[in-house]
């Protein structure tokens, strides 16, 4: 075993739209919750209960093992103070770590920058989709990002050998910095430079991979397939990214949110499969979040924007069970109809950044935030 | 013709629509700058593309219902052919603001239509484009209007009116996000039924007054039993209106701009700008095509060469546009259309209703392959017209030096402004094989290859991925 000289991985798969947490872990045993949800709420009998206070979605079957082994940790009501209720917003703030002004700096781009300062790996940071998260943009910080790891590859229009490396050599000359060019241009020219090395050290992912574990055919599991060939291939990448969505479910909540978590679910559970199969699990940890949780009281048909929300973290060195506290439904607990968050989103990446990471985390979060024991 | 004209023309077609050949920019800078301001603001004066032929070629783009590039083929088709290019570019900046996806839609053809009332509307006024934007089904069906009930409130509709298509965060209260929801109740459509054999049903708006709230509604200050218009006439009025739509003017025909969400606490880049078209908005009732004939005849306009970088879709149109030869709807136009969506803009499906991060923020190091790939795979084929022009016009000039054979690639690309070290080294790299030669077939064949690879070369460059 050499699991104690791997560096440590962090995996984060986002949950865009405002993931429902009421639904997703159940307090089956509080009364207000089929009071408030007479349309959406999960019926008793089809509930996964993990204890006599909570249970998960059905779709959320393939997680269970993970709970019953103690790999998955639960957080409750995680977010922060005065949600504005906008997805926008509070995914910037989910993603800055600046709850009060405009950040344009990704938390996980310092982390990136921390673990990486002299930029000797451009593929630290991988993530898996056409855009970048602003979690991760930090400006002079290389992030690849790779929508189809086949097909991860610089001016393919030239076939002819010796011709394309003299094109690439001309083009690495014209990207390269000029004094005074400005922001963009500086940004447009690193990115070019970076994507260039990023291409040539990923193309090995996938002619190195192999695993009997086969992938549902859905969005989130072929993301969740790339993270794990790079991840594999020991390219030294630390941060990997993905996301799925989108979880704004205002209407015709009970399909479509069981839809979301078969997939996510199904993609999570053969990745991990994929992972311990090739011993590559031991070093790697999963973060799930969301912008915000929803509305305790159904509208009807779905639930709107709410504000307290889940986080779940799993993987062999997670330390699995409850954090925090479910907070109270009890309509003189709540803010304009919404569960109030008791544990700040800062102190789950707290606790992430330093206890996994072995990071300091108040330059990254901004701030000392409570931290949770679930590393 | 005074180089000057040519590159001035350059920037508007490229800003108002999706660039043009050369020649077209010489034609359209013989008759004038305003002239073809004006030309562009009256669409109706240039004939409407025939989608007969499109549908006669491409059947599936009649009613793609969920096939993926194919819903997008029609609109591909639309932006590289049409002669009412501003029309469509502002087919374009309404999709990017009442963002709507088939993602959750999924019914491409109600989402085509919407695109269709955009064409229909866009450069008419604002006012009654929003009120069309909330009767219309697609859009209804994206943000759960037809879930908002009299006795059960949505907020879906009621908060992105506010937050994303007129006002901007942070310029109403969580109690106006309610009241506009209430005032909405019973706008919906119908059929509502399941997806049959070949594809979905068209949908029609309906008003259910049975499910409207009737109740007395207190917004924005004022007070009264309101309904949907009213709501929406008491939001046109709003100043913030105006500037949100100004902003939104300037980030998308100017240059670009910090994104919507960091609005309300980053000031304009340039005030008197925004100040302008949002008093022009004001005066004119809420005229798109006031404002926008105010915009492309400012100075402010005509100085922001390059400011702002391509958006996948221009990229795309107008890769084609220049290399020519994609006026019949052939084989391939679905291919085409899943180009976009490579570099991070698959159109018809935004990513959310915010619709997408633009600028900067369409670069990253995946999308800024893509991108170059295309480009540079369409422009390396010189038997493409476009291509085939530019070659010409060269040939016409007799053997060339590689600093003039780089310098009429330059031009002929855009024309595009590149600094001293940039073009020094494409002209290193054109020094390599001498003197550009026509004087037998295999120095022309050589010639050719060479032109080409510059092409392909100028595509890559960080200045090429700026409009």
């Amino acid at each position: 075993m050499t699991s104690t000289k791997k560096d440590p991985v962090l995996v984060v798969l986002q949950l865009s739209g405002g993931n429902d947490y009421m639904n997703t872990v159940i307090p089956h045993a509080e009364p207000l919750y089929r009071e408030k949800r007479p349309v959406v709420g999960v019926p008793d009998e089809r509930i996964l209960k993990l204890n006599d206070s909570i249970g998960l979605h059905p779709e959320l079957a393939p997680l269970r093992r993970f709970w019953d082994s103690g790999d998955m940790a639960i957080i409750h009501g995680v977010g922060y103070a005065n949600s504005p209720r906008s997805h926008f917003r509070s995914m910037d703030i989910w993603h800055t770590c600046e709850p009060d002004t405009l950040g344009t700096e990704g938390w996980l781009g310092r982390v990136t920058r921390d673990i990486d300062p002299h930029k000797e790996n451009v593929v630290t940071a991988v993530s898996f989709g056409p855009s970048l998260p602003r979690a991760l943009a930090l400006s002079g910080v290389p992030v690849a990002c790779v929508d189809d790891l086949e097909n991860f590859g610089m001016l393919t229009s030239i076939q002819e050998e010796m011709q394309r490396e003299k094109i690439i050599d001309r083009f690495s000359r014209l990207y390269s910095p000029t004094i005074g060019s400005g922001f963009v241009m500086d940004y447009l020219g690193q990115t070019g430079l970076d994507g260039l090395k990023a291409a040539d050290i990923l193309k090995v992912a996938p002619e190195q991979y192999s695993s009997s574990v086969e992938y549902p055919d859905t969005p989130i599991a072929r993301k969740l397939k790339g993270i794990s060939q790079v991840h594999q291939a020991g390219l030294g990448s630390r941060v990997l990214y993905c996301d799925h969505g989108s979880f704004d479910s205002h209407s015709n909540q009970v399909g479509m949110h069981d839809g979301l978590w078969r997939d996510v679910s199904a993609g999570v559970s053969s990745f991990f499969d994929d992972l311990r199969e090739n011993d590559a699990a031991d070093n790697v940890i999963l973060m799930m979040f969301s912008e915000f949780g929803r509305r305790v009281h159904d509208n009807g048909s779905g639930t709107d924007h709410g504000a307290a929300g889940l986080v779940l973290v799993m993987g062999d060195p997670i330390k699995g069970g409850e954090y925090g506290e479910y907070p109270s439904s009890k309509p003189e607990d709540l803010e304009q109809g919404d569960l109030v968050p008791g544990t700040d989103f800062r102190g789950v990446y707290s606790t992430i950044l330093e206890d996994w990471m072995g990071l300091d985390a108040n330059p990254i979060v901004g701030g000392q935030f409570e931290k949770l024991a679930f590393v | 013709m005074a180089s000057q004209d040519i590159a001035l023309m350059a920037h508007l077609m490229r800003r108002a629509g999706f660039g043009a050949s050369r020649e077209e920019l010489e034609e359209r800078a013989a008759r004038g700058y305003e002239a073809t301001v004006e030309e562009l603001l009256n669409p109706e004066s240039q004939p409407a593309i025939d989608r007969y032929e499109l549908v006669r070629f491409q059947p599936w783009t009649w009613r793609p219902g969920t096939i993926q590039g194919m819903g997008s083929a029609e609109w591909l088709h639309f932006m590289v052919t049409t002669k009412r290019p501003l029309e469509e570019k502002m087919a374009l900046f309404w999709h990017q603001i009442f963002a709507t996806g088939v993602s959750k839609v999924d019914h491409y053809d109600e989402i085509t239509r919407m695109v269709a009332l955009f064409r229909e509307k866009g450069m008419g006024n604002y006012k009654d484009l929003l009120l069309e934007v909330a009767k219309n089904p697609a859009m209804i069906y994206w943000l759960d209007n037809f879930e908002n009930h009299a006795d059960a409130v949505n907020e879906n509709w009621g908060r992105e009116l506010l937050e994303l298509f007129s006002m901007g965060v942070g310029t109403y209260t969580e109690v106006d996000v309610r009241e506009a929801s209430r005032a909405f109740t019973g706008w919906t459509f119908e059929p509502k039924l399941p997806r049959g054999p070949i594809g979905r049903h068209d949908w029609q708006f309906q008003y259910l007054p049975e499910d409207h709230d009737d109740g007395e509604k207190t917004f924005l200050g004022e007070s009264g039993n309101f309904n949907g218009e009213d709501i929406i006439n008491i939001v046109c009025e709003h100043p913030a209106t105006a500037t949100f739509v100004a902003r939104h003017l300037y980030n998308f025909f100017v240059a670009d701009e910090a994104q919507v969400p960091a609005w309300q606490v980053t000031p304009p880049k340039d005030e008197d700008a925004i100040d302008l078209l949002a008093d022009t908005f004001v005066d004119s009732g809420c005229d798109m095509t006031a404002v926008l004939r105010v915009l492309f005849n400012s100075d402010f306009f005509k100085n922001a060469r390059y400011a702002r970088l391509k958006s996948p879709a221009e990229v795309v149109a107008g890769t084609l546009r220049l290399v020519g030869g994609f006026d019949f709807p052939g084989p391939g136009l679905g291919e085409m259309a899943r180009q976009p969506t490579y570099m991070g803009q698959d159109l018809l499906n935004p990513p959310s209703v915010e619709g997408w991060h633009t600028g900067v923020e369409w670069i990253n190091s995946g999308s800024l392959m893509r991108r170059i790939n295309f480009t540079a795979d369409m422009v390396s084929d010189v038997n493409r017209p476009g291509i085939r022009s530019m070659i010409s016009r060269m040939q016409a000039q007799g053997d060339l030096t590689p600093q003039a054979m780089v310098d009429n690639c330059l031009d002929l690309m855009g024309p595009l402004d590149v600094d001293d070290a940039t073009r020094q080294e494409l002209v290193t790299h054109a020094e390599t094989a001498g003197t550009v030669s026509w004087a037998t077939d295999s120095d022309v064949n050589a010639s050719e290859e060479r032109i080409s690879e510059m092409l392909q070369l100028i595509v890559s460059l960080r200045d090429y991925q700026y409009a």
